[in-house]
């Protein structure tokens, strides 16, 4: 980034913050846009495009230039190999020049807890993604004590345990109608008609979104979290910021549709309702970034990480029928499974941490302000860890050690609805499917944040009666 | 050989007889009792050993430490005697010791 850059980006930030409560929070996603698009113009800066090369061996290259950001590394299965490279040899890596600057990777299981475990030297702020988001829209995921706190514990109330089994029935309900809708005669898109739209369900059951065009939300978070720029997806800005937009709009509209029925003596048990009863948060509209940033970190972070699981899923027991015979005969072993599941896949690579400080951590010296990446991905197959860790095995003793949701106090608000969401699929699954086979290999999502399946063509074979 | 009572929130009531020097948490998971899954190893790092200490074993238990208190606060569940588990080691001198556990772990 050259300095005339740095400098519009701080302004663009600064009057960001000071429109924040006066300008409607459409009119502020547009002209962030317009001045990226101008920036674009004037060439001072370019879109980032990346294109799919054969990823060489972790062992032809370098040591110093083993480079674990590229959007490539999942869908070409290097990702075991790189990971596997650094764990023994550099668990602490400098990468000194990628497309998203210089950066620190963590890949071992202990090391890596330890930074999530240290928010005063390793900061999330201002954002939680290797690179750069084209609007900063303010997330509790990515702000430190104690301002996530308050706002954290303003909105959890949603994905409590005590609101979950409210919701369970109603979860149960939809997955059970996507399941008897699918074609039993043909082969069909398993993360389409079911990983996709079971997800969209739930978040609209969540959000109290209207049922109807609930499909909007997993589109409006594939194209959020999707830029080059974040994590080198293939949404283009332009197509970000509409999305933004779309989602701003929407959301606006039912947030005063929500307190007029509020107003009527309506209740519910959905994030809007809990926000605006809550002390801390209810005049949250006033402060359109940070409304639209805790509504975004909830459809992004309940979008792909379910959606991936429940396709990693199906994937998994594909690979491994004796597995799949295991749970049909035991299907007790059904939460565990889902633990080793989300182990497994791992649908969330990493968290990045900035140091706010110099620190000596792991032998190396990381130098204030540095990006410190903590890959969930690598810890996850620490063989310091888990035993034979690149196996899946339903009942591995430790499997609920896994890293997917992070550790401290930024861990998952969602972990007990996502473990609820896979439990209730596989429940359903078992009571219909003898099995679900798995034709040809599945497409995989190009990023290096999301891991993750963009199609799995699937047969289901029906129970004998 | 010590006795720990752990009082699920429906109140049921699990009794445990152990001679090992461990942390709660261990002692917990090691007798399978329902409702606290330690899924960080016991590094205070997930919150999900949650326990209630009863009055009379507050004191000699002791208060939670700085990181503890940042995960249990984000538990609608904490009370002023809250600990993590994890962070509780249990010594003979602690026979007789009686936690609640709440109604929902993190
Ligand atoms: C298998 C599914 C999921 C995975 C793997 C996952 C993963 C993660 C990870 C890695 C973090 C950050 C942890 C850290 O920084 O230490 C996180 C935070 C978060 N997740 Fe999830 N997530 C999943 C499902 C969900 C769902 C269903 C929701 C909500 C509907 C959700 C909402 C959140 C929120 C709000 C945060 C921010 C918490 C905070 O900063 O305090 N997640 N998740
Ligand atoms: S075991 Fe994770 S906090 Fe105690």
């Amino acid at each position: 980034m050259n300095t005339t850059d740095g400098v519009l980006d701080r302004a663009k930030m600064t009057a960001q913050r000071k429109v924040q409560s006066t300008i409607p929070v459409q009119q502020q996603v547009r002209a962030a846009h317009l001045m990226d698009r101008a920036k674009r113009r004037l060439g001072m800066s370019e879109q980032l495009v990346f294109s799919e090369t054969p990823i060489p061996d972790a062992a032809d290259v370098p040591l110093t230039e083993l480079d674990v950001s590229n959007p490539f590394l999942f869908r070409q299965g290097k990702w075991h190999s790189y990971f596997r490279r650094l764990r023994d040899e550099a668990p602490v890596h400098y990468l000194a020049d990628s497309p998203f600057g210089p950066f620190w990777s963590i890949t071992r299981y202990e090391d890596i807890r330890a930074v999530d475990l240290d928010p005063d030297v390793f900061s999330a702020e201002p954002r939680i993604i290797l690179g750069h988001a084209p609007i900063n829209v303010e997330m509790f995921i990515a702000m430190d004590p104690p301002k996530h706190d308050v706002q954290r514990k303003a909105v959890q109330g949603v994905v409590a345990p005590r609101n979950l089994k409210e919701m369970e029935s109603l979860i149960r309900e939809r997955v059970q109608e996507v399941l008897d809708g699918l074609p039993t005669d043909r082969p069909f898109d398993w993360v389409e008609r079911v990983s996709k739209e079971i997800t969209a369900r739930m978040l609209a059951t969540l959000l109290d979104f209207p049922y109807e065009e609930r499909h909007k939300l997993p589109y409006w978070s594939d194209a959020i979290s999707g830029t080059a720029e974040a994590t080198g997806g293939t949404t283009d800005q332009d197509l970000f910021y509409t999305a933004i937009g779309d989602l701003a709009r929407s959301f606006m509209a039912l947030w005063h549709d929500k307190a007029a029925r509020r107003e009527r003596g309506e209740t519910g048990f959905d994030l809007i309702t809990l926000m605006q009863s809550s002390e801390d948060i209810k005049d949250l509209i006033h402060r359109p970034l940070e409304f639209l940033g805790n509504l975004t970190l909830l459809i992004v972070g309940g979008n792909d990480t379910t959606r991936n699981s429940m396709s990693g899923s199906v994937l998994a027991l594909h690979q491994n029928p004796d597995q799949l015979e295991k749970l049909k005969a035991n299907p007790s072993l059904i939460p565990n499974m889902v633990s080793e599941t989300i182990r497994w896949q791992t649908p969330l690579a990493y968290m990045r941490r900035v140091a706010k400080q110099d620190v000596h951590f792991g032998g190396q010296f990381i130098r204030k302000g540095d990006k410190v990446v903590m890959w969930y991905a690598s810890g996850n197959r620490d063989e310091r860890q888990f035993e034979d860790p690149d196996a899946f095995v339903i009942d591995r003793p430790n499997a609920r050690n896994h890293m997917s949701f992070g550790f401290g106090v930024h861990r998952c608000m969602g972990n007990r609805l996502a473990e609820m969401q896979l439990r209730i699929l596989w429940e359903e699954i078992l009571a219909r499917f003898d099995r679900i086979e798995v034709i040809g290999e599945p497409t995989y999502v190009q990023s290096n944040f999301v891991k993750g399946y963009e199609s799995m063509t699937v047969q289901v074979t029906p129970k004998a009666q | 050989m010590a006795t720990v009572t752990f009082v699920e929130h429906d109140g049921t009531v699990h009794q445990v007889d152990h001679d090992e020097d461990g942390s709660l948490m261990e002692i917990a998971t090691n007798h399978a009792v329902p409702g606290i899954e330690g899924d960080c190893g016991g590094e205070a790092a997930c919150g999900t050993c949650h326990v209630i200490v009863t009055d009379e074993w507050a004191g000699t238990v002791g208060p939670r430490t700085g990181r503890e208190q940042q995960m249990l606060e984000m538990s609608p569940e904490c009370e002023a005697n809250s600990r993590l588990a994890c962070q509780v080691a249990v010594s003979s001198a602690m026979d007789g010791l009686k936690v609640r556990l709440p109604e929902f772990q993190m």
